[in-house]
C-alpha cells in the first residue's frame, strides 16, 4: 500500500464495492421493492377486494379453521396491517414442519370470508430473496448476505475517509465529461443519501446478528433457547388435558390486546392445541404500529378469554435493537416517508450501479488496446450489464407471469419465480452475445418495453386495469401501474442517452491520479 | 523478494486479516461482553451483539490502513488479547 491513507481506503473501497458490487446491487434493489411489499402483493391478487376489516377477517379465519382443522398443533393468522385487506390463515398438523405452511394457507377478506385468490407469492418473494436469495438453502443465503452487507459497511467507510470534498459533492454534476460524470453521479448518490446508507447497511446486519454473530448467546446461555425466552418474555408451549373446551371468542382478546396498546393493532394470532382445555392464544403487536418493531406478544387462555401476565417491559438494549430493525424495514412509515424510504432506496441503488460502471468507466482509457481489453475487463463490462438491466428485467417478467399463467396451474407461485429467473437469465444470455455498447441499448430497451407492458397486461387481463383504477379512485392499483410506466419511462430514457452519445474517443491513457474508484 | 506474487499475497495476508480476524475479534468481543457487562444477560448479550458489527468493519479498516501486513496481524492480536483474556478469567472462576 504505497501512498498513505487515503490511496489504500480507495483500493479497498474499490475492491470491496466491486467483489460483492453485483449481489449488492440484487439486495439493493430487491429491499427497495420490500418497502411497498403490501402494495405489490395486492396488486398481484385482483381478485381480493373491498375494505380491511380486522376483526371480522380474524374471526372468519377462527371459523374455517374450526370447520377444517381441528386437531391440529397451530392455527396461525396473519392479519392486515394498516395497508393491506386480507387476512391469510394457515395451521401445522401434528409432525408437519413450519416450512410447510403453504400446504394449508387460505385468505379470508374482510367480510371474513374465503376467497381463492391465485397462488403467488407477492410482494414477499423480493422481500425475502433481499436476504434469503433463492433455490439456495436459507442458511447460506442468509450469510451470503450477511458478508455483502459486511463488505457495505466497509466500502462506506473507506469511501467516506477516502473522500475529499464530501460537501461540495452536493452540488456537483458534470453531465457528458465520461469518467467525470460517473464519478459525480456515484458521489451525489453516495452523498445525498449518506445517512441512510449508514443506517440501512448496519440495521440489516442487526436484523439477523443472532445467526451471525450468536457468540455471546453462546457465551453465556448453556442453551439458545433460554436467550430467545429470556429475552421475549414467551414461555413454553402448553401441553396437552385431553379434554375439549370451545375456545372464547376471538374479538374479546383482540379487544383486551388493544386496550393494552393504546389501540395498536395485532398483527399475528397464533393459537397452539387449539380445542385442547389447555389451549393459548398468543397475539403479537403488528409490526407497523410503532417504530420499534418488535412488538409485544400476550398471551391468553383460550378457554376462558382471559390475559395472562404480559411479559416485562424491554431493557434498554432490546429496544434499541428492536428500533434498529424497525428504522431498517420501515414498517411503521407513513405514506410520505414511505416513499422517502422507497427513494433512499433507489439512490442507493444507484450508488452501487454507478460505482459497478465507474469501475470500467476508469480503466477503459488505461487498457493497452482499448478496443481488446482483457477477460477480467470484459467479465465486468457484461455482468454490471447482466445485473443492471437484468434484475429490473426479471421483476417484470415476474408480474406479467403472475397476469398469464393459468390460476389452476399446479406450484403456480413457484413458477411465477421462476419466471423471474428465467427473464433474468435470458438478458443475461443476450448480454454476452452482443457488444458491449449495443448491449447496454438493447437491454435497457427491453427493460423498459417489459414495464410498459406491464399495465397493459394487466388491463387486457383483469377488471382493474389503469383507467378504471383511476376512476374508481384506487390509489393502490393506479400507483402500482403508475410506477411501472415511470419505470419504464427512466429505462426508456436512458436508453435514448446512450444511444444519442458519440462513441467515446481512444485517449491516451494518463498515469492513475489516486482519485478514488 | 522482489517476485511479482509478493505483492498479492501482502493484499491476500491483509484481506484474510480484516474478514477472518475481523470476525474473530467482534465474536471475541461479543463474548465477552456478554458475561462481563454489568446489566441483565439478555442486557448484555444483546449489547455485544450490537457492538460486534462496528468492531468487525473497524478491524477491516485497519488491515488496510497500517503500513504494512505484518503490521496488521500485529495490531489484530494486540485487539484480540484482552477480551480473549477476560474470556479465560471468567470460564475459569473469575466471574464478574
Amino acid at each position: 500500500m504505497k501512498g498513505g491513507l487515503r490511496q489504500s481506503m480507495a483500493f479497498l473501497h474499490t475492491w470491496a464495492g466491486l467483489l460483492f458490487g453485483w449481489l449488492l446491487l440484487a439486495v439493493f434493489v430487491t429491499g427497495t421493492t420490500a418497502y411497498f411489499q403490501d402494495e405489490i402483493t395486492r396488486w398481484m391478487q385482483p381478485e381480493i377486494k373491498g375494505e380491511r376489516h380486522l376483526v371480522a377477517s380474524a374471526e372468519g379465519a377462527v371459523d374455517y379453521m374450526r370447520r377444517h382443522a381441528q386437531g391440529a398443533e397451530t392455527w396461525s393468522i396473519q392479519l392486515p396491517g394498516k395497508r393491506s385487506v386480507a387476512a391469510m390463515g394457515y395451521w401445522k398438523e401434528k409432525g408437519e414442519t413450519y416450512l410447510q405452511w403453504r400446504d394449508h394457507a387460505f385468505m379470508v377478506d374482510g367480510r371474513g370470508v374465503r376467497v381463492d385468490a391465485r397462488d403467488t407469492t407477492g410482494g414477499w418473494l423480493l422481500y425475502r430473496m433481499h436476504f434469503d436469495l433463492h433455490y439456495v438453502p436459507v442458511l447460506w443465503g442468509r450469510w451470503t448476505v450477511g458478508l455483502a452487507a459486511m463488505f457495505m459497511l466497509v466500502a462506506i467507510v473507506s469511501g467516506v475517509i477516502t473522500h475529499r470534498r464530501i460537501f461540495a459533492d452536493f452540488f456537483t454534476l458534470r453531465p457528458g465529461k465520461g469518467q467525470r460524470s460517473w464519478l459525480d453521479a456515484h458521489n451525489l448518490g453516495a452523498v445525498l443519501a449518506l445517512p441512510f446508507h449508514v443506517m440501512i447497511t448496519y440495521t440489516g446486519l442487526v436484523t439477523l446478528q443472532a445467526a451471525y454473530m450468536p457468540w455471546g448467546i453462546a457465551a453465556a446461555y448453556e442453551r439458545p433457547a433460554d436467550y430467545h425466552r429470556e429475552l421475549t418474555g414467551i414461555d413454553a408451549a402448553p401441553t396437552r388435558s385431553g379434554t375439549f373446551a370451545d375456545p372464547a371468542p376471538i374479538a374479546g382478546m383482540i379487544a383486551q390486546a388493544r386496550a393494552r396498546w393504546n389501540g395498536g393493532d395485532p398483527g399475528f394470532i397464533a393459537i397452539l392445541i387449539p380445542g385442547d382445555a389447555n389451549s393459548v392464544v398468543k397475539i403479537t403487536q403488528d409490526t407497523g404500529t410503532s417504530m420499534a418493531t418488535r412488538g409485544e406478544t400476550l398471551t391468553f387462555d383460550a378457554a376462558t378469554g382471559h390475559m395472562r401476565t404480559p411479559p416485562a417491559s424491554r431493557g434498554g438494549a432490546a429496544m434499541t435493537e428492536s428500533v434498529m430493525v424497525g428504522l431498517h424495514a420501515g414498517r411503521f412509515a407513513p405514506p410520505a416517508l414511505r416513499w422517502l424510504y422507497f427513494l433512499s432506496g433507489l439512490m442507493g441503488s444507484a450508488m452501487v450501479a454507478t460505482g459497478l460502471v465507474l469501475w470500467t468507466a476508469k480503466r477503459r482509457p488505461r487498457l493497452p488496446d482499448p478496443t481488446r481489453p482483457h477477460v477480467g475487463f470484459r467479465l465486468v463490462e457484461r455482468l454490471n450489464v447482466a445485473t443492471i438491466a437484468g434484475l429490473p428485467f426479471g421483476i417484470a417478467v415476474y408480474f406479467i407471469a403472475n397476469r398469464l399463467l393459468p390460476s389452476a396451474m399446479a406450484h403456480r407461485a413457484a413458477w411465477e419465480a421462476n419466471w423471474l429467473f428465467i427473464g433474468w437469465g435470458a438478458l443475461l444470455l443476450y448480454v454476452f452475445l452482443r457488444p458491449p455498447r449495443r448491449a447496454w441499448i438493447e437491454s435497457l430497451s427491453m427493460v423498459a418495453a417489459a414495464y410498459a407492458a406491464v399495465p397493459a397486461v394487466n388491463a387486457l387481463t383483469t377488471d382493474r386495469g389503469l383507467l378504471r383504477s383511476l376512476a374508481a379512485g384506487d390509489l393502490v392499483f393506479a400507483g402500482f401501474d403508475l410506477s411501472m410506466l415511470v419505470t419504464a419511462m427512466g429505462f426508456a430514457f436512458a436508453a435514448w442517452k446512450l444511444h444519442r452519445r458519440p462513441l467515446a474517443p481512444v485517449r491516451e491513457a494518463r498515469p492513475p491520479r489516486g482519485d478514488i474508484a | 523478494m522482489r517476485h511479482p506474487i509478493v505483492p498479492a499475497l501482502r493484499i491476500a495476508s491483509r484481506a484474510f486479516v480484516a474478514i477472518v480476524g475481523g470476525y474473530v475479534a467482534a465474536a471475541l468481543y461479543a463474548a465477552t461482553m456478554a458475561r462481563w457487562l454489568p446489566m441483565p444477560r439478555t442486557e448484555a448479550v444483546m449489547t455485544g451483539m450490537l457492538a460486534s458489527f462496528a468492531i468487525y468493519a473497524g478491524v477491516a479498516i485497519m488491515a488496510f490502513a497500517v503500513g504494512s501486513a505484518t503490521r496488521a496481524w500485529i495490531w489484530l492480536a494486540a485487539g484480540c488479547l484482552p477480551p480473549a483474556l477476560a474470556l479465560c478469567l471468567s470460564t475459569h472462576g473469575v466471574f464478574a
